[in-house]
């Protein structure tokens, strides 16, 4: 192999793919050899088999739909409040001079910590994981769209000034469509993030969702389906991250290299 | 906010009047300070200059010798250390549409087209749409970039790059056009073919332009009048007026009169070349 030679399409799949495969029959021999006990680890026949039981014996579909919400919904509060004050930083020092220890401070608080908390300010209800998503997602996006928004190239900045523009027309029509492509990043890394937020908030006090889900087999040694939860957070994680990279590929044709 | 520059503005004012120049340089300086508490670097020494209506000026010099910073404090870029810059007698205090520029660095907006980039000042200043899209399409014929108009900026070749950036400071019908070395990063060949292209822009429209480059035959080529200035700190060494007559075609460059001033030019430019390099060079 040399160093940074590139791959073909069809062979990065193909290599892609074989990884899954390997992981999937190291699985295998693990529990149909016997090498480890059932009752910790269930094979992937049975985990498919409990996968099927739980959308058609136990309305999984429901706690599959209200865990998407909860991402969604945690993750869109948090943009909406988010982006425009990382904007604010990124765009007017006394702003981010203002905020910005702070922020820095806070996102370091873990999310899940909080949990117990919010369950007594906010009850057991929607609004607690919602605010549980919200403190995860809040703090990241405001400091990296404030740190995105202020390394705006500094020579289109000026050519806007010469350009005649003042200082709302250079924040609206320079910093932002600058930075677009990079604060849509962000937040694609963010709500990846949010999905591990969703399952800590379901696993303590809630009475739906794949994280409750989880919890409850657990209680019930059955290792099928709790494995079959965490795959399944996996693909809809990966689906939603493919949504987002598509999205961001048609909304700014310019940034792609 | 500062007592001292106010006096000295409204005392220029006064000779503003009787100069009768677009734009006025008066005793224009610029020190940096040190970096890590070192010593403060000047680079600009107090420069005077009067550029008049429909003039074509080149400021010549090596590299680093303030040439930039004369020309960013022009534009309301940078603020000088002493002295101020009048345009039609009104002190430049920032940045503003009436001194259009276009940069050495690509500075096309990249998330908009040719022709949205064109637009831009036009924009701002919220013209009505039909009337943009007729001066940008103007502008975009001008420079030679029909067929172009709906490319984005990573779509383009370095000069075409910078016949757009020509063209939005351009669209903007700016009182002068400040350029800092705009063709330095372009080749050989499509450099000559950038400054016929500017040169007939100002021939055809009698533009006012203030041109910063270290190139010799550039400097000559397009100025009336060519300013030389001196190693860092910088000041103006010489003023060198270029007698040929328009429409300047790209043979000029061999002809006699062009060699003489070329060789005249050398000499100065040579001089502080040597000064820069430091000794043994």
């Amino acid at each position: 192999m040399t160093p940074l030679a590139p791959v073909s399409g069809t062979r990065k799949v193909a290599l892609g793919l074989a990884f899954f495969a390997l992981f999937v029959l190291a699985w295998s021999v693990a529990t149909f050899g016997g090498l480890v006990s059932k009752t910790f680890l269930a094979d992937p026949l049975t985990m498919l088999r409990e996968g099927v039981a739980l959308f058609t014996q136990f309305g999984f579909a429901k706690d599959v739909g209200i865990t998407i919400w909860r991402v969604f919904g945690g993750f869109i509060l948090a943009a909406v409040v988010g982006v425009p004050l990382g904007i604010a930083m990124g765009a007017y020092k006394p702003v981010e001079a203002f905020f910005e220890p702070f922020v820095s401070f806070a996102r370091y608080l873990p999310a899940s910590a909080f949990i117990p908390l919010l369950i007594l300010w906010a009850g057991i209800g929607e609004m607690q994981k919602l605010l549980v998503i919200f403190i995860g997602s809040f703090f990241q996006i405001v400091l990296m769209v404030a740190v995105t928004v202020g390394a705006t190239r500094r020579d289109l900045v000026e050519a806007a000034y010469t350009l005649g523009a003042n200082a709302s027309g250079i924040v609206r029509r320079v910093l932002m469509p600058s930075a677009a492509p990079a604060i849509a990043e962000t937040l694609r890394l963010v709500l990846g993030w949010a999905w591990t937020y969703v399952i800590v908030a379901e696993l303590i006090g809630a009475s739906s969702g794949i994280g409750h889900m989880i919890t409850d087999s657990q209680a019930l040694l059955n290792t099928g389906q709790i494995i079959f939860g965490i795959i399944l957070i996996g693909i809809i994680g990966l689906i939603s991250d493919l949504g987002f990279k598509r999205a961001n590929r048609a909304l700014f044709p310019w940034s792609i290299n | 906010m500062r007592p001292l520059a106010e006096q000295r503005s409204g005392e220029s004012r006064e000779r503003g009047g009787t100069l009768l120049s677009a734009l006025t340089i008066d005793g224009v300086s610029r020190t940096f300070a040190g970096a890590r508490g070192g010593q403060p670097v000047e680079a600009l020494l107090p420069t005077t200059l009067a550029v008049d209506d429909n003039d074509f000026i080149t400021i010549l010099g090596p590299s680093g010798c303030g040439k930039s910073t004369l020309l960013r404090i022009v534009a309301g870029l940078d603020m000088p250390s002493r002295g101020d810059v009048q345009l039609d007698g009104h002190r430049v205090g920032g940045p503003g549409a009436d001194r259009g520029m276009v940069f050495q660095s690509y500075t096309l907006f990249p998330w908009l087209t040719v022709v949205e980039n064109i637009k831009f000042g036009l924009r701002e200043k919220a013209m009505p749409a039909a009337r943009q899209a007729e001066i940008a399409a103007h502008y975009v014929d001008k420079v030679g970039l029909a067929g172009f108009e709906h490319h984005y900026p990573k779509t383009l070749s370095g000069g075409m790059q910078q016949r757009t950036a020509i063209a939005r400071a351009l669209a903007n019908e700016p009182r002068i056009l400040l350029l800092d070395e705009p063709f330095g990063a372009l080749d050989n060949q499509t450099r000559s073919l950038m400054q016929e292209l500017l040169l007939s822009i100002w021939e055809s429209e009698r533009k006012t332009v203030l041109f910063v480059t270290h190139d010799i035959e550039e400097a000559i080529f397009m100025a009336n009048r060519v300013i030389v200035m001196t190693a860092r700190p910088g000041r103006i060494k010489a003023e060198v007026a270029v007698p040929l007559a328009h429409p300047r075609h790209y043979t000029i460059k061999t002809s006699p009169e062009f060699s003489a001033l070329k060789a005249e030019l050398t000499e100065q430019i040579r001089v502080e070349a040597l000064k820069t390099a430091g000794p043994g060079a």
